[in-house]
Order: C-alpha cells, then structure tokens, then sequence
C-alpha cells in the first residue's frame, strides 16, 4: 500500500483544489485537465506505440464543433450530443487511418499535418459552424439534474474524466493487448511473427487517441459554452506533442505532467515576463523555447521518467498466480511431414540469397541448417516464417502452402520462431516479453482489456509464459528488465517465447550462441525433450559440437544453395563440407 | 479563367515552386545529414528577408545581437568544454568563429552605412548576419542531442522555431517589409508580362541548385556530407565527424532560407513569422520526395507551388487544405512504391 | 616483441546492465599480425567497436604509446587507425573512386593532398578495384565490397588496421585472394588485428592469437601453438578432429 501513498494524497488533493483554490488557478487546473486528457492519447499513440500526430487538435474540434452545432442548432442533449460526437471522430478518424496509417516512417507526421490543417481550415468556413466567428449560446452541462455552470463544478467531471482515462489507459497497456501496442515501436516485425495484426493496432491507438481528444473538445465546448476554429488549428497540435514529450511520452502520467507543465510554464512567463521587460515584444514564447530546448537536453525522456528516477521506489517482489493451464495444440504424430520447401528461391534486387532450396522437417526430430556466415540461412529462415516471402518456390507447412501467407498467418499455424539478432523490448519485463509469444491463444480485446475484464484469461497466459520460462531455465529474472540480460540468455528468452505460441514447429536461429558450457547443455537437453514430445526443430548453429551432437539431419548451405544433406556423420565426412566451411589458406 | 489569367498563375505558382525547391533541397539535406527536420527553417528565410529590409531601411537588424549574443554562447560553452577536456588548441578556433567573425561583421555594419551601399553589398551583410546563425543553432539546440529519437529531435525543432519567431517579432516589429527589386526591368512574352524580379528568382535558383550539385558532386567535403547522410557509422569510420557533418549543413541550410528570403522579398510582403507557411510548403515538397531524394525535393515544390497559385484563384478561402488535402494521395502512393522494410530506430 | 603500437588494458564493456566484455587485455606491434578468433556472440565486434571509440567502454586504450582518454572516432583515425566493420559500411549510393577518396579525408583535412598517389597504390593491391571505379559501391559483389572497404581504409594510410570478419560471406576462392593479401600487407609495416571466425585460415597468416569467449579472452599464444591446442582444434577448428563429436 506504501507504493498507493503518493496517488492517494494527490488525489485527495485534487478533490480539495477547487473549494481552496482561487478561480483562477481552478480555471489553470480545469485547462490542464482537457490538455491532459488528448495527450494521454498522445502518449498511447506516438510515445509508447510511435506514431506521431501533429492533428489532435482537429480531433478536439470534431468533438467540440459535434456538441456546438447539434445543441445550438436542433437543441439535442449534450450527452446524445457527445455520442454522435465521437461517432463522427470515429468515422473520420477510421477513414484518415485507413489513408495515413499505411504512410511508413515520415510521412506519417506530414500525413497528420494535412489533415490537420484541412480539418481546421474547413472549421473556419462552413457556414453552418459560423466560419471564423465560430459557434456561441452553447447550453450549459446538467448531470443527474445538477447545473454545471461553473468552472469550480465542471472540475470534477473533466478530472472525473481524465483519471478515468487514465485509469483505462494504464489497464490496457498492461494487458495482452497492451503488450502488442508497446511492441509497434521497435518490434513490429517480432509482433507479426508472434501472431499479433500490427495494422489493426495501429487503427486501434490511433481511435482511442482520437476518442479522447473529442471527448476533450466536447468538454471545452460545454466549459467555454462557445467554439470558435483557433484552439484546434495546426499550433495546438504541436502543442499538445509538446506536452506528451516533454512530459514523457512513454509514460501515463507523463500526460499530466506535460500538459501541467506546459500549461503553468506558458502562464507564469506571460506573468512574469512583461515584469521584467516591459510590456512590448512577445518574450514569453522565446523563453518558452528555449526552455523546451533545455529541458529536453537534460531529459531527453521527459520529465516523468526523470522525476521517477529522483525519487526511488522499491519494486516489491510481484508474484505471477498460478492459473489453469491454456488448451494445447493437438501434436502431429512423429515422423509426419511438417515443413517441406521445394526449390525456394530468394532475391533482393540482383542478389540472389537462396536457390533451388529444398528441405523437409518431420514431427520429433532435429533438423540442422548449417553453412559459414553468409551462406544464407537466416534469408531461408525468413522465407519459411513469412517474414520476408520467397521469390519464387513452394513452402508447405502442415501439408498446406504457405509461401504467400504472412508471418501471423503462419504462427497461427503452429510454427514458432527465434531470431538471429535478438528481437525482443529491451525495457519490458522477461514475463512479459514472453507472453507476446501467447498472442494468439488469448482473444480478449481492448475493452475489456481497459475495464480489467480480462484478468482471469490474462492470468492464464501470464502462468504459460512463467511457465515456459521456468522450463528454459529463466525463472529467477521473470521480473527483470528483458534488455538487462546477457546476450545469451536473450536468446533463451526467444525461445521461451516461441514456445509461448504451443508450436508443433520450431525454428531456432543461433541458439547457442553466447552460452557457455553448462548453458548450452541444458539448452541441448531441452530440445532433446522437446523432440521426444514429437516437436519439430529446424536449427541454424554454427556450434559444431553443439549440432553434431544433437542434429537427426543436417543440411549444408553455401552461397544460398544446398551444398550437401543427410546425416550428422556423413556430412562430416563430405568433402565440399570440409573445403566450403573450413575454408583455409592454401 | 482565360489563359491570360492561368499564364499568370502560372508563372506565380513557378516562381512559389522555385522558392520552396529551394527550402526542400535544405530540408533534405538537414534531415539526410542529421535527422532533424528542420522546421526553423521558415525563420531563416524571414531573417533574411528582413535584415536586408532593415538595412534599406537604415536600421540595425535585430539579427546582428543575435549574432553578437549566439557566437558568445557557442564560445563559451566551447571554451569550458575544451578546457575541461584539456584540449586548449580548440581555443583558437573557437576564438575565431564564434567572437572574432561576428565581431568583424558587426564593425563592418556599424561603419559602413548599408543603408547607402549599392544592393549587392547589402545582401552580402544580410547573408554574413544570418548564415553563421545556422551552425550557431546547431551547436546550441542539436548537438547535444545528436543520438536521440527523430521524435525529440522534431520537438527541439519546433522549440527552436518558436523562440526564433518570437526574436524575429521583437528584431523586426509585426509590420511586414518589402525591399527594392533586383530589377525593375518587364519583359512581354506574347500577351504575358514577366517581372525582372521573377527571373531573378528562377535564375537565382537555378544557380544556386546547380552550384549545390557541385559542391555534393566535386568536393571532399560535399561528398563527405552525402556520405554521412548515406551511412553514418561508414563516414564516421572515415574520421567524418557528426558534429562537423551537421555544423556545415546548417550552414547550408541557412544560406539557402536567407538567400531564399531576399529573393522573394521584393515579390510579397514579409513578415515576422511568414516563414513558417513557406517552410512547410517546403517541407511537403521534401516530403514528396521521402526526405532523401533532391530532384524529387524539386518537383515536388514546383507541384506545391502551381497547386497553390491556382488554387488560390478558384477558392482562396480553402487554399491551404486543397494544397494540404492533395497531399495525402501523393504521400500514399509516395509510401506505397517505396519499399520500407522495417528497423528498428 | 618490440613496444606495441597497441595496448589495451582490462577493457570492459557494458550495454545497459549487461557486461559484454570483461577485462580484456591485449596487445599488437607494428608489423604483427594479431588475430581474435571465437564463436558468433563471443564480443569481438563489440571490442572492435569499443577500441575505434564506437562504444563507451571501460580500461585502458593506448595507441601509438599515448593513452586515450574521451576517445574519439576522428582523432583516433587522424593518429592512423582505422577499422573495416563487418558490416563493411561503404556508400553504397557513391562511385567506387569517391569511396575510396573519403577514405583519405582526416589526411585531407589536415593538409595531406596526396590521395591520388595513395590510390594508385590501393589499386595497385586491387586491381579490380581500378575497373570498377566508376562503378556504384552497392553494385559491387560481396568479394569486391570487402576489397573496397580494405582499400578504403588504407586510404588513411594507417599505422594500425582492424579487420572484422573479413571472410564473412566470401566463397572460399575470395577468402583466400583476401587471406593473401592480408599476409601482403603486413610486409608494408602496417600493424593488423584481424577478427575471424574462420579459425583456421585467421591462425596461417597471424603470429599472436586470442580466443575470445563469452566476452572474456579464454586462451592466448603464438598463433602456430594455437592452432594445435587440442581445446582450439576441437570447437573452432572442429569437424572431423579428435572426437569432439559425440551422437547421443
């Protein structure tokens, strides 16, 4: 409860502010409270899932504009007219989603930026919404009966409002769903490979972002009781992606420390400026800059993460609660076919990566893809998980082909996988950088997610992904950051995850590497187990002890193609083995 | 509309398209080089533009304290870095470049009169005022966040703009300027009247684009700015120092938005903070070409520019979305042809 | 062994919590040969990095008999060392020429005009270079990569060159045209520290040899002993040696 102490006394505080507080500051405090809440968005879409906005403030205005024109031109109730509101913020925002979301890297943000200002030049001259004069005579706020004409009541509904959101926002990065949404930045191509539809994620944070801004818009609106196009055009927009940096966009509550800080900052140079300079010239938003310049020099994280560190907080020893096992995939009988490529083909512009590849992976045994560096087999890896799809060639997987599939499509399938260069959120827990490999054996979405609807199922998946770990050996650091671990162990981490998504097949890329000794020989037992329990293993090693000693079939790769095949002992003993992978001077 | 009218429009949108290729080329080249997208860019070309003004108008320019107060700063956050570091033969550089060069440049225009020289020389102080601001911004605002998200980098961008508009309004007042045409000189093509200033801009442009594939095309140094922008780790490799890759872009950077602001100054009306607009203009036209490509920077911006001027005739009031809005398809197919495969950042 | 043009003294290199290097202590003089060979993952790129400046690490790095401290990459390649990177990291969208003149840009700042003798002598080592030289670096096949991003760094004219992983994905005829030249070079003087993972061919041209493992270095010597301890021959030198191979 000592970790609730900070939350409880600020939120007592925040019950007391208005009837201690001047209007004034009521107003400030009421101003950073409708900030807040579209950067919360903010932070979920750009800070924690990496997609910049420059448009919120357009969102904020579909919602304000919604209630303005419904109440004062056909009277409707400002709560129907909220609902039609973010109805509307929905549509556009699904329809800008579906054109800008597929825009890749930097021209998101321009992206966002035309909407932007398209949106807020087409505020300022429909007719209908009173051009640039904007909207007045909006009625005031009644709930459950009771007037909320002034700013000391309409405080609580837009705090009531922002901790809820908040509260929601928290619940949902903290979930299955969560998890998908944090690995968009920076992992979106493990997310695909773990079953996870990053496109629809996307739309997604890009809804609620939208969402929260118009339920903002509208609270403006009833606060204001007029509208007009200024606080929704391109500079609000930075605005608000101002107040989510430099608060910490990766953080919940650095929502409300940007949007506080900001806000305050802007004022208290406004007061305190012309003091001292005198009236002429615009100084407050010179010393604004640079400040922002400033801070993000010393916190380039924001303030958040930096207040965080300043005051250190004992993490207590969290437990993971034992749950009912997940339903398991049926296993292919031993020695059934599970992954045939047939005359694989890959090419990257000239280049040709892999040719004329063919290899076949039966249930229960180890298959083992070796050749020097180079030779192409992460490229055939990449092929056979949907990654990066063949050029031309067959894969069948299960019987079925699935060299056109996605990635998702095949780990729906069964097939699980690890990488070479280690794919997994350096800054997320072990447990629950394992628990994305279950993506798909959870279907609980983002509602119940935010309302916490889903624990039992989310408790289930977090005992399988405990689970797996405990079986690779990694059950001490199911708390641990995944990025504090040596490189090694990273790896088994992979591992761990993969088997998370109940794989009949597995296809594990340098395993070994980095491990020592002892490491690699349990590592060797536990795929010896798992191919007694009729688990197919295709392996890419350079470990020679380490394969011989554990490979049913080895092939030989060289320059993309096969160079030779069968088992561990007569491959050994082939000559264009020896001379293609010793190398040598002579 | 006649064609008399769309002649003219055209020729407008041309002259707009020149400017904003201009803009673009420096966008590009900032991002390619340093990953910043450089929003105060506009700044550069209001500075430009109004300290020439100011000139003509027998003032000081604001810009020259700036200069003056800037280059302090570099040299003393320098000076305590290298004395920390023990590296006292940076002094003398520092020395140079940051007090000796912007005192020089203040003596000059305290003694001179600019206000009577003839206009070349005029522009050659406006330029020897703002130019140096660029690298002088790098150093303050950039270089210690070098490494950082192109998210941060973007948020500094629009610090530094903001506090850089906010200078400009105090410099040069909320009136905007007009300086004196290069040339009063028309010309009549058949029924279309072209300005003397209009060729100007066109020829000046095209100078300065073939002048800056020179310099990226010919010199170790331009070559080593397109190698860092090509492969960062390579170039550093090559002892092609990130600071020194960034300091000369900017350098660039801010010679092309005030030489871009004289330009267009005897044309429109500048004011304070008109750089903004231009600069994002420039900016779609960067974007069109995916921040790497130049001849795609300068096709985008002649597109922007004739989107603009013509639209601004059929429906003014919604000018800015039609340029905006159309955007959004070229960007998507922009991002559709172009394969990305995603890295991590 | 005569003074080494470098030494590095319990050098410890960390990503975030993790260790990835621990201790490290090694040494190379002018006209040597050293190679540091070990597993994928073992550290040596990330010692390769940490040396040039690439990485903050910890210990002593002396070069050229001075300590280095705030090390930088451009000082460092300016004092003449230089580091071709597994990745090879040439200007794929630049001529092989202006690849290669890049490579003599610390020189050329600092007044040194004499690239274009420098590059006959490069293209001189690679003749195939010389054809290739209007050509586009990324056009370039794997083995004419790799001897550009050799040539490149000689450009610098270095007293000390790092190789990292110069066989990676070579067809055996390449390594062995590179492995040669590598051997040539050393005659001019140049010290070379060459990272491989192809042991056997880095220990017939090196004279001191290291192995690395899991970040610490696990076995040193003369590289002709190396090559005979039973524990090199039978995880690197592997296949077919002194049954290493054990079938469960």
């Amino acid at each position: 409860m000592k970790a609730r102490l900070p939350f409880l006394v600020f939120l007592g505080l925040l019950a007391l502010g208005p009837s201690l507080l001047p209007e004034f500051y009521v107003t400030l405090l009421n101003y950073i409270g409708l900030y807040s809440i579209v950067t919360l968005g903010l932070v979920l879409l750009t800070g924690v899932g990496g997609l910049t906005s420059f448009g919120q403030a357009a969102f904020v205005g579909l919602g304000a504009y919604a209630t303005g024109y419904l109440t004062t031109a056909y009277a409707v109730s400002p709560w129907l007219a909220l609902l039609v509101g973010l109805a509307v913020t929905a549509a556009v925002a699904l329809i800008l989603g579906f054109l800008t979301l597929r825009l890749s890297g930097h021209y998101l943000p321009l992206g966002t930026i035309a909407w932007g200002l398209s949106l807020y030049f087409l505020f300022g001259n429909l007719e209908f919404l009173g051009g640039h004069t904007g909207l007045t005579g909006i009625p005031v706020l009644e709930l459950a009966g009771f007037k909320l004409d002034t700013g000391r009541e309409f405080y609580y509904l837009i705090w009531a409002a922002l901790l809820g959101a908040m509260l929601a926002t928290q619940n949902l990065l903290d979930s299955r769903e969560g998890r998908a949404i944090r690995a968009l930045k920076g992992g979106g191509l493990m997310a695909e490979s773990m079953g996870v539809n990053t496109a629809r994620t996307k739309t997604i944070i890009f809804l609620i972002a939208a969402l929260f801004a118009c339920v903002s818009g509208w609270l403006y609106a009833h606060l204001q009781r007029f509208v007009n196009p200024t606080p929704f055009g391109l500079h609000i927009g930075i605005e608000y992606l101002f107040m989510a940096v430099v608060g910490g966009a990766a953080h919940v509550w650095g929502a409300l420390v940007g949007a506080g800080l900001i806000t305050i900052l802007k004022q208290w140079l406004q007061d305190v400026l012309p003091k001292i300079f005198g009236q002429s010239g615009n100084f407050e938003v010179i010393f604004f800059g640079i400040m922002l310049i400033l801070v993000l020099q010393r916190a380039r994280e924001g303030i958040w993460p930096w207040l965080v560190r300043l005051v250190p907080v004992r993490q207590g020893q969290r437990t993971v609660a034992e749950a009912e096992a997940l339903p398991r995939r049926e296993m292919p009988v031993a020695g059934t076919v599970l992954l045939e490529v047939k005359d694989a083909r890959k090419q990257f512009g000239g280049l040709v990566a892999n040719n004329n590849m063919n290899l076949t992976v039966k249930a229960g045994e180890v298959m083992a893809l070796i050749g020097p560096n180079g030779a192409g087999k992460s490229t055939m890896f990449n092929c056979i998980s949907g990654v990066d799809p063949v050029t031309s060639g067959e894969i069948r997987f299960l019987g079925e082909r699935v060299d056109a599939l996605t990635s998702r499509e095949i780990a729906r399938r069964g097939m699980g996988r690890t990488f070479q260069h280690v794919r997994l959120l350096p800054t997320m827990s072990v447990l629950e950088n394992v628990a994305i490999g279950a993506h798909l054996r959870g279907s609980k979405g983002v509602l119940s997610a935010s309302l916490h609807l889903e624990r039992a199922e989310e408790a289930r998946l977090l005992a399988e992904a405990k689970r797996q770990l405990e079986r690779v050996g990694l059950g001490e650091h199911l708390f641990d950051e995944a990025g504090s671990l040596p490189l090694g162990q990273q790896r088994i981490l992979e591992i761990a995850r993969a088997l998370c998504s109940d794989p009949c097949l597995l296809l594990l890329d340098e395993p070994a590497a980095g491990l020592r000794y002892l490491e690699k020989q349990s590592l060797a037992e536990l795929l010896r187990k798992l191919r007694s329990q009729g688990m197919g293993i295709l392996l890419v090693e350079h470990d020679m002890d380490f394969v011989m000693g554990l490979a049913d079939r080895v092939v030989v790769m060289e320059f993309g193609e096969k160079i030779s095949e069968g088992l561990p002992e007569e491959v050994q003993n082939d000559p264009i083995v020896l001379e293609a992978y010793l190398g040598g001077v002579e | 509309m006649d064609l008399q009218i769309a002649l003219l429009l055209g020729q407008d949108g041309i002259v707009n398209g020149a400017i904003y290729a201009l803009l673009a080329l420096a966008l590009v080249l900032v991002f390619a080089v340093t990953r910043v997208i450089f929003i105060p860019q506009g700044e550069f070309v209001a500075y430009g533009a109004l300290t020439l003004a100011a000139f003509q108008a027998g003032k000081t320019p604001g810009t020259l304290w700036l200069l003056l107060g800037a280059g302090a700063l570099v040299a003393l956050i320098d000076t305590v870095i290298a004395v920390r570091a023990g590296a006292l033969g940076r002094l003398k550089r520092i020395a140079l470049w940051d007090l000796v060069l912007p005192a020089v440049v203040a003596g000059l225009v305290l003694w001179l009169e600019p206000g009577d020289l003839p206009l070349v020389a005029q522009v050659a102080l406006s330029l020897a005022i703002v130019v140096p601001l660029g690298p002088m911004v790098y150093r303050l605002a950039y270089q210690p966040l070098a490494e950082a998200s192109v998210l941060v980098l973007l948020i500094v961008s629009v610090a530094v703009h903001l506090a850089l508009v906010g200078l400009g309004l105090l410099f040069f007042g909320a009136e905007g300027s007009r300086t004196t045409p290069f040339s009063e000189a028309q010309f009549n093509l058949g029924t279309l009247t072209v300005n003397g200033q209009t060729l100007w801009v066109l020829g000046a442009s095209a100078v300065l684009i073939v002048a800056l594939y020179q310099f990226f095309g010919r010199t170790l140094y331009g070559k080593a700015l397109r190698a860092t922008a090509i492969n960062r780790v390579g170039a550093r490799l090559m002892g092609i120092s990130t600071t020194m890759a960034g300091k000369l872009s900017f350098t660039l950077a801010a010679g092309i938005g005030a030489l871009s602001g004289i330009l267009i100054a005897p044309i429109t009306t500048v004011y304070y903070d008109t750089g903004f607009l231009v600069g994002l203009k420039g900016f779609v036209a960067a974007i069109i070409a995916g921040l790497v490509s130049y001849p795609l920077a300068a096709a985008g911006a002649i597109l922007v520019g004739l989107l603009e001027s013509f639209s601004s005739f059929w429906a003014s009031a919604f000018k800015e979305v039609i340029v905006f809005t159309l955007i959004i398809p070229v960007l998507v197919w922009r991002s559709l042809t172009s394969h990305h495969v995603e890295e991590e950042e | 062994m005569t003074t080494p043009i470098l030494e590095i003294r319990e050098l410890c290199v960390s990503y975030g919590k993790v260790e990835a290097l621990h201790h490290i202590n090694l040494k190379v003089s002018a006209g040597q040969i050293v190679t540091v060979i070990g597993p994928n993952g073992a550290g040596k790129t990330t010692m390769l990095s940490a040396i040039m400046g690439l990485l903050p690490s910890k210990g002593e790095i002396e070069f050229q008999g001075e300590v280095q401290r705030n090390i930088e990459v451009e000082h460092l390649v300016a004092m003449g060392m230089t580091l071709v990177p597994e990745k090879r990291e040439l200007f794929g969208e630049m001529s092989v020429e202006d690849n290669l003149l890049l490579g003599a840009f610390q020189r050329y700042r600092h007044g040194d005009r004499d690239e274009g003798k420098t590059m006959d002598q490069v293209f001189g080592t690679f003749p195939r270079l010389k054809e290739r030289r209007m050509q586009l670096a990324g056009t370039l096949s794997g083995g004419e990569r790799q001897m550009l991003a050799v040539g490149r760094a000689l450009m610098a004219k270095p007293k000390l060159l790092m190789l990292d992983e110069p066989s990676l994905g070579l067809a055996p005829l390449i390594v062995r045209e590179i492995f040669h030249i590598i051997a040539d070079l050393k005659k001019t003087g140049v010290a070379i520290l060459l990272v491989e993972q192809n042991a056997r061919a880095a220990l017939q041209i090196a004279d001191y040899g290291y192995v690395l493992e899991t970040g610490s270095v696990a076995l040193e010597g003369d590289s002709r002993q190396l090559a005979d301890d039973p524990r090199v021959v039978e995880t690197y030198l592997g296949l077919g040696g002194s049954g290493a191979i054990k079938k469960e």
